[in-house]
C-alpha cells in the first residue's frame, strides 16, 4: 500500500509539472505566435502538432469505432466489458485533438468557419467535418455512462434506443476521416518521399487505424488493470489482437524499387516495417505468444510504436528532403504535445474515479448468455445495484 | 467568355533591376526594401542562379491545388487567371503551404493573427484592363503581359525565330496542368531551381479520385453494416428463442415427472 501510494504521487508530480509547463508554452504561443512558438517554416508549415497530436491522435482513437463494431454491428456481446473505457478513450482522444488543433491554427477562433463555408473539393473539409460529427457521436455514445451515474434511467433509456444508428453512423464517420487522413497527402506526390506516397494512402491509413485500433485497445487494459488494480479480460484482447494482426498484413508500400536505396528514408521505412508490421504480425500470430500477458502488451506496444512511426515519417520525415530544410520540433512544441496526452491520462483517471466506466451493464447482462432459464430470469426481482 | 490571362517571363532578357518587385511592394502596399527571396513581405523576388536571375512568384495555376485544399473556401480561381486568398475565411491550418507544388504561399510567422501571403496577380487592375504593376514596371520586356494563348503562340516563335537560344521547353504550359506564368530560358530549367518532376495533370485530380468515392461508401457502408447487424442480432433472437423452448420443455417434463411421482 505504501509502494502504491508513492507510485501514484511520483506520477502526479510528473503530470503536475508538465501541465504546469504547458499552460506557461500556452500563454506563450497565444500572445506571441506561431512564429516564436515552434521551428515552422515557409519550407515546412506541418509539424509536430499535425503530425503526432492530430495524425497519430485520430488514429490512436480508432479503438472506439473498431469495438463499436465488433460489439453492437457483430452483435458479439462478450466484447462488453471493455466497451467503456475504449469509447471513453475515443471520446478524450478526439477532444484532445481538437485542443491540439486549436494550438496548431493560425486563427483558432476562426475553426468555426468550417462549419458554415464549405469547399466539398478539399479533404481538410471532409475531415473537419467528420471530425466534429464523430465526437459529437462518441459524446452520445459514452453519455449512457454519464447517466446512469445520475440515475437517469429514462433518458438513459432514449439514448440506448438510438444507439444502432449511432453507431452505423460513427462507423461510417470513422471510416471516411481515418481514410481522408492519408487522402491529405494524396495532393503533393512530389513532396512526399516515394515510399510513402501511394495512391492506396486513404486504404493504408484506414487499415493501419484499425489495428492500432486493437492494439490500443489491449494496451489501455493492460495500463487501466494496473492504474485501477482490476482483472484483465485476457482472452478477448488475444482475440482482439487477431483482428489486428489481419489488418497488419494489408500494409505495404506500393513503390517497392525504393526499398534497397541507401537514404534516412529507406531506414526509416524499414524501422517502420519491421517494428510495426512484420515483429507483431509473426509474434501475434503464435497462440503461446498472444495468450500470455507479456507477448500481449509486447505486440501491442510494438505496432503502436510501428504506427507513430508511420505517421511521423508521413508528415515529417518523408516530406524533408523535397522541402530541403530540416525540422524538428522547438521544446515547446513538445511540451505542448506532452500536455495534451497528459491531460487525457488525467481525465481519464477522474472519469473512471467518477463514473461507472468499468461496472458495465452486468445487471442486466442478456439471460441468454446464464446458465438460467428466461422464466426463472423474469420471475425473479428487478436487480439494482 | 473571359480570356485568360498570363504572363510570359524571359528570363534571357532580365537584367535584374528589380523594378518588378519595387512595382509589385508599391501597389500592394508592402513594406519597401529589396528582398531576394519570397517572404510574406514580398510577393515576387528574383533569386540568382549564377548569372541568370529567375523571377518567382505565385504561378496562378490553371487548377490550383491551394484552391482545392483550402477547408473553408478562401482561395478562389478568378475567370481572368489570378488567384486569390480571402484572409477574412482563413483559419490558418497551412494546407495551402503545405500542398503548393511551386512553394510559394508564406506565411507571417511573426505575427499573432497570420495571413497567408502571395502575388495576386493585380486582379483589379487586370478586371480593368490594366497590365500588373510588374509587368508595365519591367524596362527590358523580360515580364510580357496578354492572353494566355498569344503569349504561348509568342514564345514559340520567339524559340522559333533564334535556334538554339532557348531551351526546347517553355515552362508552365503543362505543369500541374498549366500554369498564368510562363517562362522561357537559355539554361536548363532544373539549373535554375525549378521544379521539373513536376506532372502534367493537375494535382486536385488526385484528391478527387478518392474524395468522389465518398457517397459510395456512406451509402455501400451503411446498408452493410445495417445488414450485419440485422443478420446477427436476428442469430442472436434464434438462439435464444430455441434455449427458451428447450428450457419450457425440460420444465414441462420435469413437472410431468413429479405430478407421476
Amino acid at each position: 500500500m505504501k509502494n502504491y501510494l508513492k507510485a501514484v504521487t511520483f506520477w502526479k508530480a510528473v503530470a503536475g509539472i508538465i501541465l504546469a509547463a504547458g499552460v506557461y508554452v500556452t500563454i506563450f504561443r497565444f500572445t506571441q505566435g506561431l512564429g516564436a512558438t515552434t521551428n515552422l517554416s515557409d519550407q515546412f508549415p506541418w509539424g509536430l502538432w499535425i503530425g503526432f497530436d492530430v495524425l497519430c491522435g485520430v488514429g490512436l482513437a480508432a479503438g472506439g469505432f473498431t469495438l463499436a463494431t465488433i460489439v453492437y454491428i457483430f452483435n458479439i456481446k462478450r466484447f462488453e466489458p471493455i466497451v467503456r473505457p475504449t469509447i471513453l478513450t475515443a471520446f478524450l482522444g478526439y477532444l484532445l485533438v481538437i485542443v491540439a488543433l486549436l494550438y496548431d491554427l493560425g486563427r483558432p477562433l476562426q475553426l468555426w468557419h468550417a462549419i458554415i463555408m464549405w469547399n466539398p473539393q478539399s479533404v481538410m473539409f471532409e475531415v473537419a467535418w467528420c471530425v466534429i460529427l464523430y465526437t459529437t457521436v462518441l459524446a452520445f455514445e459514452f453519455s449512457p455512462v454519464v447517466f446512469e451515474k445520475f440515475g437517469m434511467v429514462k433518458v438513459q433509456n432514449v439514448v440506448k434506443r438510438f444507439m444502432l444508428p449511432l453507431i452505423i453512423i460513427g462507423v461510417i464517420l470513422s471510416t471516411l476521416h481515418q481514410s481522408s487522413l492519408g487522402s491529405l497527402y494524396l495532393i503533393v506526390p512530389e513532396k512526399l518521399y516515394g515510399l510513402w506516397y501511394s495512391a492506396y494512402l486513404p486504404i493504408f491509413f484506414y487499415v493501419s487505424a484499425i489495428a492500432v485500433g486493437c492494439a490500443m485497445i489491449i494496451f489501455e487494459s493492460f495500463l487501466s488493470a494496473r492504474a485501477f488494480k482490476k482483472g484483465l479480460e485476457m482472452p478477448l484482447l488475444a482475440e482482439i489482437s487477431r483482428i489486428g494482426v489481419l489488418m497488419l498484413a494489408v500494409y505495404l508500400t506500393t513503390n517497392f524499387g525504393l526499398l534497397f536505396i541507401p537514404r534516412t528514408e529507406t531506414y526509416l521505412y524499414w524501422v517502420e516495417i519491421v517494428v510495426g508490421v512484420i515483429a507483431p504480425l509473426i509474434l501475434l500470430s503464435y497462440r503461446r505468444v498472444r495468450e500470455t500477458n507479456g507477448g500481449l502488451f509486447a505486440g501491442a506496444t510494438m505496432i503502436i510504436v510501428g504506427f507513430i512511426l508511420n505517421r511521423m515519417n508521413i508528415s515529417i520525415t518523408g516530406m524533408e528532403a523535397s522541402a530541403g530544410v530540416s525540422y524538428f520540433p522547438s521544446w515547446m512544441e513538445i511540451t505542448v504535445t506532452m500536455m495534451v496526452v497528459t491531460a487525457g491520462f488525467v481525465v481519464f483517471a477522474f472519469a473512471v474515479k467518477y463514473l461507472p466506466v468499468f461496472k458495465h451493464e452486468e445487471h442486466i447482462r442478456r439471460p441468454a448468455l446464464d446458465w438460467q432459464s428466461d422464466l426463472e430470469f423474469i420471475s425473479q426481482p428487478a436487480y439494482h445495484e | 467568355m473571359v480570356t485568360k490571362k498570363a504572363l510570359l517571363i524571359d528570363l534571357t532578357m532580365c537584367i535584374g533591376c528589380n523594378s518588378c518587385q519595387e512595382a509589385c511592394k508599391k501597389v500592394n502596399g508592402l513594406p519597401e526594401g529589396e528582398e531576394k527571396s519570397l517572404s510574406a513581405t514580398a510577393y515576387t523576388a528574383l533569386e540568382e542562379h549564377g548569372d541568370v536571375f529567375v523571377r518567382r512568384m505565385c504561378q496562378h495555376c490553371v487548377d490550383p491545388s491551394c484552391v482545392s485544399v483550402c477547408p473553408v473556401g478562401a482561395f478562389t480561381k478568378t475567370p481572368e487567371g489570378p488567384v486569390l486568398y480571402d484572409e477574412s475565411k482563413c483559419i490558418g491550418c497551412r494546407y495551402c503551404i503545405q500542398a503548393c507544388p511551386f512553394q510559394v504561399p508564406r506565411y507571417e510567422w511573426g505575427s499573432n493573427y497570420p495571413r497567408v501571403q502571395k502575388c495576386r496577380f493585380c486582379a483589379e487592375r487586370v478586371k480593368s484592363g490594366l497590365q500588373p504593376a510588374c509587368a508595365e514596371a519591367c524596362p527590358t520586356g523580360a515580364t510580357k503581359f496578354g492572353n494566355r494563348d498569344d503569349l504561348i503562340r509568342e514564345a514559340y516563335e520567339r524559340m522559333n525565330a533564334e535556334s538554339g537560344k532557348y531551351v526546347n521547353k517553355v515552362y508552365g504550359i503543362d505543369e500541374v496542368g498549366g500554369t498564368s506564368i510562363l517562362y522561357l530560358s537559355a539554361v536548363p530549367f532544373e539549373e535554375l531551381g525549378f521544379k521539373t518532376n513536376l506532372e502534367n495533370t493537375a494535382l486536385p485530380m488526385h484528391t478527387w479520385n478518392a474524395l468522389s468515392k465518398i457517397p459510395g461508401v456512406v451509402a455501400v457502408g451503411g446498408v452493410f453494416l445495417y445488414g450485419i447487424w440485422w443478420i446477427t442480432n436476428r442469430r442472436n433472437e434464434v438462439q435464444e428463442y430455441e434455449r427458451q423452448q428447450e428450457t419450457a420443455e425440460d420444465r414441462a417434463n420435469r413437472h410431468d415427472d413429479s405430478e407421476q411421482r
